[in-house]
């Protein structure tokens, strides 16, 4: 029982993580309506930024605070660099962009500060929280992370003016003109704001993954997961999502014999299969219904 | 004639290689309503999309003496002009209220938009019954009141209106026009209306164009033309 419950609240910290990437990939497909499969390398290299920043001696916090910032000024930049041109550009385009950019980004990462593994701190320490075996203060430190940025983004989408505008202009981009709103602004600060989760997201796990050039690939992928998962038009879906690959990832990791430790990774691909076959517009998804 | 407001000249639109529109002139009178006639496909809706830069066109279009021709759709709408567009532009998921609140969202005196809203919900009482629900739900007249109300926020001094009538029941359409009318005399919105219903619309309006494949075939008050017979059997039908 101990296990068990031990097992959840592990794949509750690391399902936080897959939340985060999952709002980070849901807010730019909300936006063009295309998956970012740069999300993960995006967020590998604030995590860098963050290991460099502490280097040089910056306190965690502030190295904290900096690398949303500097993350968030990037995504701007590279959406209206690179994306804003192409916007009204088919799919392919897109999905060259996407892998041009996670190719560019990841030797970027080891051309700067090469391949080898390094650790990154963790803010909360590593030992048990408050002297339980239960959950070590990391996970629950990633857990509450998770959980303030989470309220922090639905306040702002609900309850702000810009809030409102990026909404409106994901939905009805054509409307939202006629309005007045700055779409492509609007959608700029979309890839702004998914990349500062996503460097909230690096700098989380990588005291537990380690940090190297290739560590997003998998947590990318769960990130996929929990997004198919909740619905890739559903930014709470995508968080439950993201817990929800989180646990039963690691409930079958522990449980199911001989899939253990080294088969979770295609659980996740499991996951992402069997949900599109049965409901192919996630669980918290609308279905896009067009007339004809 | 009263003050020019809007004074487009020579306007040739395209979509992709295809010329949609070949030289159309409009002038549009300071406080008045205006509309354009025309069958399916003649232009109508181009003219307007071109008026708000949604549409690649030529030409020289000028809003209270400014060249606005070439624009963002969002700067010729901050200048003023808000375009009602056919199907109603709704956002779905939103609530009735949070459509009004994008209405107003290129507004600076935010402090002024909530007796705005109201005003919105004075004009259309069904709207604030039902202002908390997701505006996708209303039915197609409450959508075009919604359409229309959020226009208003803006507060423009020229609103585009793209069929509002379209697939509504005749009843709600008389009220509705009863509406813009009203608007127009109490908010001094000028008008530019395009309508399939001929009667209706020149009734409403002081001034109309008649167009025909993309190309201005008269205009003149609404009462010349209405009181045309050969015009009325051969452009308008009824």
């Amino acid at each position: 029982m101990e296990l068990l419950l031990h097992q959840v609240l592990a794949g509750l910290a690391t399902g936080g993580i897959y939340a985060c990437m999952a709002l980070a990939v849901v807010m730019i497909y909300q936006a063009i309506d295309h998956l970012n499969f740069a999300q993960g390398e995006m967020a590998m290299f604030s995590t860098f930024i963050a290991w460099q920043l502490l280097q040089w001696g910056v306190p965690y916090w502030a190295a904290f605070v900096l690398t949303i910032a500097i993350s968030f000024l990037a995504g701007v930049v590279i959406e209206r660099t690179v994306f804003k041109p192409i916007h009204k550009a088919p799919v392919l385009t897109h999905v060259v962009m996407f892998i041009a950019l996670f190719a560019i980004i990841n030797s970027a990462a080891g051309f700067i500060w090469d391949f080898t593994i390094k650790s990154v701190p963790s803010p909360f320490g590593t030992q048990p929280l408050f002297g339980q075996r239960l959950i070590s203060a990391h996970d629950a430190g990633m857990i509450a992370v998770t959980l303030v940025l989470l309220v922090l983004l639905y306040l702002f989408f609900r309850h702000t003016r810009v809030g409102l505008a990026m909404r409106a202009a994901a939905a009805n981009p054509d409307s939202a003109r006629l309005a007045g709103i700055r779409v492509g602004w609007m959608v700029a600060l979309g890839w702004g704001m998914a990349a500062a989760v996503g460097s909230v997201a690096g700098m989380l796990i990588a005291p537990v993954v380690f940090l190297e050039p290739n560590m997003m690939l998998s947590i990318l992928l769960y990130g996929f997961a929990a997004a198919v998962v909740g619905g890739l038009t559903s930014p709470g879906g995508a968080v439950f999502g993201g817990f929800a690959v989180g646990v039963v990832e690691n409930l079958a990791g522990t449980f199911i014999p001989y899939v253990g430790r080294e088969l979770k990774l295609s659980i996740a691909l499991f996951i992402i299969v069997a949900v599109l076959i049965v409901k192919p517009s996630g669980l918290f998804g609308r279905r896009v219904v067009t007339r004809v | 004639m009263s003050a020019c407001l809007l004074e487009a000249t020579g306007i040739c639109a395209y979509y992709g290689p295809t010329q949609v529109l070949f030289g159309l002139d409009l002038r549009l009178a300071e406080g008045g309503i205006t509309t354009m006639l025309g069958a399916n496909g003649a232009g109508k809706t181009t003219m307007l999309r071109a008026l708000s830069g949604m549409v690649r066109a030529t030409g020289e279009i000028r809003f209270r003496g400014e060249p606005v021709l070439g624009q963002a759709t969002e700067d010729i709408v901050r200048r003023g002009v808000a375009h009602v567009p056919e199907g109603r532009g709704t956002f779905t998921r939103q609530t009735v209220e949070e459509n009004l609140q994008i209405g107003a969202m290129s507004r600076r005196d935010r402090k002024a938009i909530p007796g705005d809203i109201e005003r919105v919900y004075g004009y259309f009482p069904r709207l604030k019954e039902r202002r908390g629900q997701q505006a996708g739900t209303l039915s197609g007249g409450e959508q075009q009141m919604l359409a229309i109300g959020r226009a208003l926020m803006l507060r423009p001094r020229l609103m585009l209106l793209d069929e509002p009538s379209f697939g509504l029941a005749p009843m709600i359409v008389a009220e509705m026009f009863e509406i813009l009318r009203t608007l127009n005399r109490s908010e001094k919105v000028s008008m530019l209306l395009v309508e399939q219903n001929a009667a209706l619309a020149l009734d409403l309006a002081d001034h109309a164009y008649l167009i025909e494949t993309g190309r201005l075939v008269m205009s003149g008050p609404s009462a010349e033309i209405r009181g045309d017979e050969s015009i009325r059997r051969s452009y308008l039908g009824y």
